[in-house]
């Protein structure tokens, strides 16, 4: 696996930095619902921009479609890179309304949020396919990385050709396990954070600036 | 979901689970969108569909997208599809470096059912197991 792994990582970032100059790169942030990529997109955005991108809430789905902040700059070691952060919502093969339901949500709203969740994944898929030049994908490390979800989506970003980071996020929780995660994915880098404390920031942004500068 | 009329003549029809097991040889004649037709007309109809060979990571991503496009709240009670195939099959071996190498082959055996229906007990490297339920 090792030599296999370090060609098709030379070859992703080979990839990466054949990135003309000019145009800000669009870097989606993707990942299963609640996984924290909003809380991400929005420490990106504060930290470079002083805005925010869109609410977070711990009820799943609550991105429900794909938002852009442009231009955000993130300076690393005396260099630049400046990207546009897509948030995209939550990817899953199903919505049921019901779920809603157990966040005290009335049934018409309910079904309101369903129809805006399904639009919106159906979008996230087409983003992927078309319209991003890379992508973070945010993992909720205290959760089974090991899910049909993860695997479809990191083989589809894979057939893309796109450079991928793996975040292993909430490792400011008892449960989180990184290594769980980088066991799941070991052809991709994976970078440990709590985007809500701000854990690890630094070597989050060291990446981004490497592998989609 | 199928039903299976009685020999004597059907007046108590049983109910049952329809498997529609389709063939890798079947699936390579079809484009993307029939495919993903035949899998989610099979699901509509409350049948577990078990692909002998699974989709490319692009068929993988537009029969998401038709899925989602597919629910509808307050209708007929569609809430999604559940997928599963062995760990390992996509993003494996079948990404990038899987073609560099010359590996273009699909992904493993597949079982696809409708979301409400189907739950995924265990899964490994070489056992799926699911429960199927009864509406």
């Amino acid at each position: 696996m090792g030599i296999l792994t370090d060609l098709r990582s030379s070859i992703s970032r080979a990839t990466s930095s054949l990135f003309t100059g000019g145009e800000p790169k669009r870097i989606g942030i993707y990942g299963p619902p609640n996984a924290g990529k909003t809380t991400l997109a929005n420490r990106i955005a504060r930290d470079w921009t002083g805005d925010a991108v869109g609410p977070e809430s711990h009820v799943p789905h609550e991105t429900r479609r794909a938002r852009r902040k442009e231009n955000v700059e993130i300076k690393r070691n005396g260099k630049s890179v400046t990207i546009d952060v897509v948030d995209t919502p939550g990817v899953t093969t199903k919505v049921d309304y019901k779920e809603f339901l157990e966040h005290d949500i009335e049934k018409e709203d309910a079904v309101r949020r369903s129809r805006e969740a399904t639009e919106g994944v159906a979008e996230a898929m087409h983003w992927l396919r078309e319209d991003v030049d890379g992508v973070i994908y945010v993992l909720d490390a205290t959760e089974d990385p090991f899910t049909q979800v993860n695997t479809m989506l990191v083989g589809i970003i894979e057939s893309q050709d796109l450079p991928v980071l793996i975040f292993a996020n909430k490792i400011d929780l008892d449960e989180a396990s990184v290594q769980r995660v980088s066991n799941a994915f070991p052809q991709h880098e994976t970078v440990p954070l709590s985007a809500l404390e701000g854990d690890n920031m630094d070597e989050v942004y060291d990446k981004i600036a490497e592998y989609f500068g | 979901m199928a039903e299976v009329t009685t020999d004597d003549g059907g007046e108590t029809p049983t109910e049952g689970i329809q498997i529609d097991m389709i063939s890798a040889d079947r699936m390579d004649g079809l484009r993307t969108m029939e495919k993903i037709r035949l899998i989610l007309d099979g699901v509509h109809d409350d049948n577990i569909v078990i692909l002998e060979s699974g989709l490319q990571p692009e068929e993988e991503s537009k029969l998401i997208e038709r899925t989602m496009t597919e629910i509808n709240p307050d209708g007929d009670g569609f809430t999604g599809i559940e997928i599963e195939s062995y760990p390992g099959g996509s993003g494996g071996d079948n990404g990038f470096l899987g073609r560099l190498m010359g590996n273009d082959e699909p992904n493993t055996l597949t079982v696809i059912g409708p979301a409400d229906r189907i739950e995924t007990l265990h899964k490994d490297e070489t056992l799926i197991s699911t429960l199927v339920t009864r509406q």
